[in-house]
């Protein structure tokens, strides 16, 4: 067993921005861009209560770290992190948080955009809507880490 | 052999729950993993087409092995961020 990267994490703990950014930034930093993904109170028309994240942990870690992986080899000197929340999440706290650091701030934008992107095609997380007068899961990409085309698409989407 | 099955979403609500143990045949793949889980679940046989499948916590394809002791777990399209 290798330790937990404290860069991936999925955690029940509200998350931390400044936190995710610490774990990144170096001496050699010249910017650091955070992205923190908010519960919102409406989708497809539903007035939306609270959304509850569900997680296969272990695979959703290495995932992160896949996307990590992808982005450092795009952008070599990138270093990213991934903090996702699961359990119970109130509208206006964050579901994701996300750190890109690196020597100039194109890259760091880039990189944060990539990363979210891909999150949503490839992390086994689930959200399960609350909304008034019921409840649903969403569903969105079916989970395939080697397809390449999906990869591709989130790095156009990050440098557009 | 035996394996274990982790489901998770509307697929483990739909199993009412999060881990199966189950016999599976000698040279079973997660495919014929996942062939017998819609046999005794049919209302997960619509995931089908849309179903991603891990090996002991590694994405896998669904014409990997399983050996004995291994667990499968099930996928739904993802909806995280």
């Amino acid at each position: 067993m290798t330790v937990e990267d404290p860069r991936y994490r999925v955690t029940p703990q509200p998350l931390d921005a400044s936190e995710a950014a610490a774990l990144v930034s170096t001496s050699g930093s010249g910017a650091v861009v955070t992205f923190l993904g908010l519960v919102r109170d409406h989708n497809l028309g539903r007035r939306v209560l609270w959304l509850d994240y569900e997680a296969f942990e272990p695979l959703a870690r290495k995932a992160f770290a896949q996307i990590g992986d992808e982005a450092a080899g795009r952008w070599p000197s990138v270093r990213l992190a991934i903090h996702h929340r699961v359990g119970r999440v109130a509208i206006g706290e964050a579901s994701v948080a996300i750190a890109a650091a690196s020597p100039h701030r194109a890259e760091a934008f880039a990189a944060s955009r990539f990363a979210i992107e891909r999150i949503k095609q490839i992390a086994p997380i689930w959200k399960h809507e609350h909304f008034e007068g019921g409840e649903v899961w969403i569903e969105g990409a079916t989970a395939d880490p080697d397809d390449r085309a999906a990869c591709e698409a989130a790095f156009e989407r990050a440098c557009s | 052999m035996l394996i274990t099955i982790r489901l998770f979403a509307r697929l483990r609500e739909i199993a009412g729950a999060s881990e199966l143990r189950r016999e599976i045949a000698e040279g079973a793949t997660a495919g014929t993993a996942w062939e017998q889980l819609i046999v005794e679940f049919p209302a997960m046989a619509g995931y089908t087409t849309a179903v991603s499948c891990a090996v002991n916590e590694e994405y896998a394809r669904f014409g990997a092995a399983l050996g004995e002791g291994d667990e499968v777990a099930f996928l739904p399209p993802v909806s995280g961020g």
